[in-house]
């Protein structure tokens, strides 16, 4: 299961969809593996506005990966910098690059996002404490009835 | 027709010798395969996205996905569906390793020989180097009528390919787990998993009209514009899609143009009914219970959750005749 995927889990419990402890879920015992997946920087470049920084963060520090990480999203941070400073040029420039983000960076969290994926382990969610077994890639996330 | 939703639940019924010979049957994948395509047309991705496949069972339909240069995350309830879906992204794994050691040498005219690739995709072996690939699927082992665990916004787009009429089965008395349910759980956790100015599109098989209209009313209870699109209606090998749009885009652009298309737009199914009931407001009087009046906007308010309610007739409240 991709680092791409986790980041948008959240607990299915019925009583956590209100609480924030409940996201992001929580690492335990997990054994990551690499897969090899071809860049492509629109499909990186469509999701990254999606996803939650400060949460990604914790998921990477739980999972020693950290370094691999810029400390804030890069598309928050040109559209920070596209705000501070009105020079019309650099943005034209960047724009007729396309994306204004180093290659590198996209390159590294592509590395974390899509091509690292957690194999075996288990996901706990810091609300309820319920644990979520992934095996084999597969997540399970049936419920006991009692808690649906 | 026979109806496996009315022998055992789907994580029963899709056991390992089920699960094989579905996922083997080259009659069953090239429907798949074509009901697939068709959603991904309905869906009109113009970029590579982020799709969630609801039931992907063996992941027949996610290699479809994967071949148009898209992610997926792929969930069903059968663990023997899921088992076979990994021995089978296994074989690609494989398959692609031996085609990228052959091609080495072409890597640099790569553009030229698309359409080669192209003939190795049908063969069932994607090329990982030129083909259009997408990143691959996560699969997870969930039952979609508890409600799906992701965060709002997740998704570009769903799809669904002959699994959500398991909903409606039933296996337990259970008065939280009844088919509406499970079904307005599924539907409201899937509305707010999808980003704003999405579509899903799921094709079913309603077992007759009423869960046809129960699963419409449904989808549209939870926020959806909701349109019913039957390909070759009338035969045995009719197709029902439900194609559901997500806040500001109109669904009636969606399916313009397209034959045998009904329209259920929520949004003026809610205006129409709010409407209503603020003419009841002002004119100030309150329904009497019991009354004819009062029966048949109860009937509608619980049509509009979802409810079975049996239908209208010239006998609905009529008074009754004094006894004595």
């Amino acid at each position: 299961m991709k680092l791409l995927t986790t980041s948008f889990l959240t607990c299915a419990v019925k009583t956590c969809r209100s609480s924030p402890a409940s996201f992001p879920l929580h690492f335990r015992d997990a054994s990551l593996e690499k897969i090899s997946i071809p860049f492509n920087s629109t499909f990186l470049l469509n999701i990254l506005p999606r996803i939650d920084w400060t949460a990604l963060q914790t998921t990477a520090a739980e999972l020693g990966l950290s370094a691999m990480l810029p400390s804030e999203n890069p598309q928050d941070a040109l559209l920070a910098a596209q705000e501070a400073g009105e020079g019309g040029m650099d943005i034209a420039e960047d724009e007729s690059k396309g994306t204004g983000i180093d290659e590198e960076v996209l390159k590294k969290l592509w590395t974390l996002l899509m091509e690292t994926g957690v194999v075996e382990g288990k996901l706990v969610c810091g609300n309820c404490g319920f644990e979520y077994p992934v095996k084999e890639g597969v997540g399970n996330f049936l419920l006991p009835p009692h808690l649906v | 027709m026979s109806r496996p939703e009315d022998t055992l639940p789907p994580d029963l019924y899709y056991n390992d010798t089920t699960s094989r010979q579905y996922t083997r049957n080259t009659r069953i994948r090239q429907i798949q395969a074509d009901m697939t395509d068709r959603a991904l047309e309905l869906l009109d991705l113009q970029q590579p996205s982020f799709i969630l496949d609801l039931g992907c069972g063996s992941g027949l339909s996610g290699e479809i996905l994967d071949k148009a240069g898209h992610t997926w995350v792929g969930m069903d309830i059968s663990p023997s569906m899921l088992d076979v879906a990994l021995q089978r992204q296994q074989q690609r794994f494989e398959a692609e390793d031996e085609t990228e050691d052959v091609d080495v040498d072409e890597d640099n005219d790569n553009e030229d020989d698309d359409e080669d690739d192209e003939d190795v995709a049908m063969n069932g072996h994607t090329n990982g180097s030129n083909a259009p690939s997408g990143g691959g699927g996560d699969l997870f082992l969930a039952d979609m009528g508890q409600g799906l665990p992701f965060r709002p916004g997740t998704f570009d787009a769903a799809i669904s390919i002959s699994a959500i009429q398991w909903l409606c089965n039933v296996d337990s008395t259970d008065i939280s787990n009844t088919a509406e349910m499970r079904l307005r759980r599924f539907f409201d956790t899937l509305y707010s998993g999808l980003k704003r100015n999405s579509r899903a599109v799921c094709q079913f098989y309603p077992k007759n009209d009423v869960q046809k209209s129960m699963i419409t009313k449904a989808a549209i209870r939870a926020g959806f514009g909701a349109g019913l699109l039957e390909d070759d209606e009338g035969t045995k090998n009719a197709k029902t899609y439900l194609v559901l749009s997500v806040g500001g885009g109109d669904i009636s652009s969606a399916v313009a143009g397209m034959e045998g298309v009904d329209v259920e737009d929520g949004r003026q199914i809610r205006e129409a009914m709010k409407s209503g009931k603020h003419k009841r407001g002002k004119s100030g009087g309150m329904v009497v219970e019991g009354s004819k009046k009062w029966i048949m906007e109860k009937k509608e308010k619980m049509r509009g959750k979802g409810k079975v309610v049996k239908g209208d007739s010239k006998y609905t409240g009529r008074k009754r005749r004094v006894a004595f």
